[in-house]
């Protein structure tokens, strides 16, 4: 039998994870493709639950759709929608269907999204999430009630080392930790030597940290990230070799410079492995790990 | 602590008063006033447009706090110039309509919609600062209020979504975590943020939600 995600996580291997957004409607055909180009060549496939507040098809539907194809699903739960009753329900439906990681973020605003006058909920936060899938393993619901079969997860959450100040970010990660996150999965990272600080920090604790490789697309892209996205921050030379790059080629750019990231990431064990968000472009995930040298894009 | 107001379009004050020709107008002396909603100014406002739009004003007054039990009195039998309107226009919040509907027995239309109970932090600029949870942090946060100051009402610490100390849905307000961060450091009290918050009762008292003074 294939490893478990958290066997992956804990074999010393450089872990890799990539992402799918699931579609605004019921054509699953392009999310079904492009976990089909990812399955076999990552180690896990996150879910988007319902990215930037943008209402979609759900994280949950999309992780049965990687089981069914023989995937690894990780579920990506927001705070955002959902009560304590709904969360707790789900986690039970998913690990019922063999999904078995599990992402708990808080998630962004309602007003960022496309549902501008809906209700939000974030009846717990990250850290109360993650303690809710421990909760859940003993047996017991938040209740105080017995449950009738239980739940394992590996569970993580997110970190944003570039953010700043970084200090209470620093402390809502402990909190992370201690909640029982056994992986992070970071925002985007661009600056390797202010991501090592923070890895200098994380490695006093037992967790497995994956660098988040957003894929920047032209230096106009990358420019408005650092602008406008919380917490990402894209140092000026790459976005003027993202300029540089001849017309028609900055895409071209964008995956060599993940690339030569995710590389040097893992010749100088700098953390445990990355996930790479492709955010729209997930066909040239395959182009990224060959530019990492990854197994040639056939990794694991 | 102040009851913060906003005049509702007018399109919306004409539509509760369809139907209904003989308006008496009621202000509030406290709140109301204190945001220029409903104070005697917009009262005489709203009296004009009133009369604009064919209405008979048959009078108006500006109770001293509409919400206290002094409404029922200022609005009884004796009031001839309410006997003679069908209905009242109540330009306070909706504690004060609440008030006025219990005491007189007519339409009680609100022209005000009621958006938080708020500090004013320096003129005309009033903050929400309390949402009546039923279960206080404040001890723990450096005394300011993550359920009111924070978007996402957090209880453990900033969002990914906080950058230079802003809050993601506005460049302009300032992250609640990061000002509790700051407040706990300067006073040396971090280890406060550390410490674990489970999940607030969100049934302290069951809504509608009712306390009795013995």
């Amino acid at each position: 039998m294939a490893q478990s995600f958290r066997e992956v996580l804990n074999s010393g291997k450089f872990v890799v994870t990539s992402e799918i957004g699931p579609p605004k409607g019921t054509n699953l055909e392009s999310m079904c493709h492009h976990i089909d180009l990812l399955k076999d060549r990552v180690d896990a496939v996150n879910v988007t639950d319902h990215q930037s507040s943008v209402m979609r098809y759900p994280s949950l539907g999309g992780c049965l759709h990687i089981k069914e194809r023989g995937g690894e699903p990780i579920l990506q739960m927001t705070c955002r929608d959902r009560n304590q009753m709904a969360l707790q329900a789900d986690l039970l439906f998913a690990y019922s269907r063999g999904v078995r990681n599990v992402l708990c973020l808080t998630g962004d605003s309602i007003v960022v999204g496309d549902h501008k006058n809906a209700a939000d909920v974030f009846e717990l936060d990250s850290c109360q999430l993650l303690r809710t899938i421990r909760h859940l393993e003993t047996g017991k619901d938040l209740g105080g009630n017995d449950l009738d079969g239980g739940v394992e997860f590996c569970a993580g959450a997110i970190v944003t080392p570039e953010a700043q100040p970084i200090e209470p970010q620093l402390i809502k990660f402990e909190k992370k930790v201690e909640a029982g996150a056994e992986f992070i999965q970071t925002q985007a990272i661009y600056d390797l030597d202010n991501f090592a600080k923070f890895m200098d920090h994380a490695r006093q604790y037992p967790i497995k940290v994956l660098a988040g490789i957003v894929l920047l697309v032209s230096a106009r892209m990358a420019k408005f990230m650092t602008e406008n996205v919380p917490g990402i921050f894209v140092p000026q030379n790459l976005i003027d070799e993202l300029a540089s790059a001849p017309k028609g080629e900055a895409l071209k750019k964008g995956i060599d410079i993940a690339g030569r990231m995710i590389s040097t990431l893992e010749k100088e064990s700098i953390c445990d492995g990355v996930h790479i968000m492709a955010i729209g472009r997930e066909e040239v995930v395959p182009d990224i790990l060959a530019a990492a040298g990854l197994g040639n894009g056939a990794h694991p | 602590m102040k009851s913060i107001t906003k005049q509702k379009p007018m399109e919306e004050i004409t539509q509760g008063l369809s139907g209904l020709d003989r308006v008496y107008i009621v202000g509030c002396g406290t709140c109301a006033t204190m945001t220029r909603t409903g104070g005697r100014e917009e009262v005489l406002e709203m009296k004009e447009r009133l009369q604009g739009l064919d209405k008979i004003v048959t009078g108006w007054t500006v109770l001293p706090t509409a919400c206290d039990e002094m409404t029922e009195a200022a609005v009884g039998q004796s009031n001839g110039a309410l006997r003679d309107a069908n209905c009242i226009l109540c330009m306070s919040c909706a504690l004060g309509v609440q008030r006025l509907a219990w005491s007189v027995n007519k339409p009680v239309i609100p022209a005000l919609d009621t958006l938080f109970l708020g500090l004013e932090e320096t003129p005309g600029d009033f903050h929400e600062v309390c949402a009546q949870c039923g279960h206080c942090v404040l001890g723990y946060t450096a005394g300011i209020c993550p359920i009111t100051a924070c978007h996402k009402h957090l209880l453990n610490g900033p969002c990914g979504g906080t950058n230079n100390g802003k809050c993601e849905i506005d460049k302009n307000r300032d992250c609640a975590w990061t000002l509790i961060y700051n407040r706990l450091k300067e006073q040396g009290r971090l280890d406060l943020m550390k410490m674990y918050h489970p999940v607030k009762d969100a049934q302290v008292l069951p809504r509608p939600r009712i306390t009795r003074v013995v």
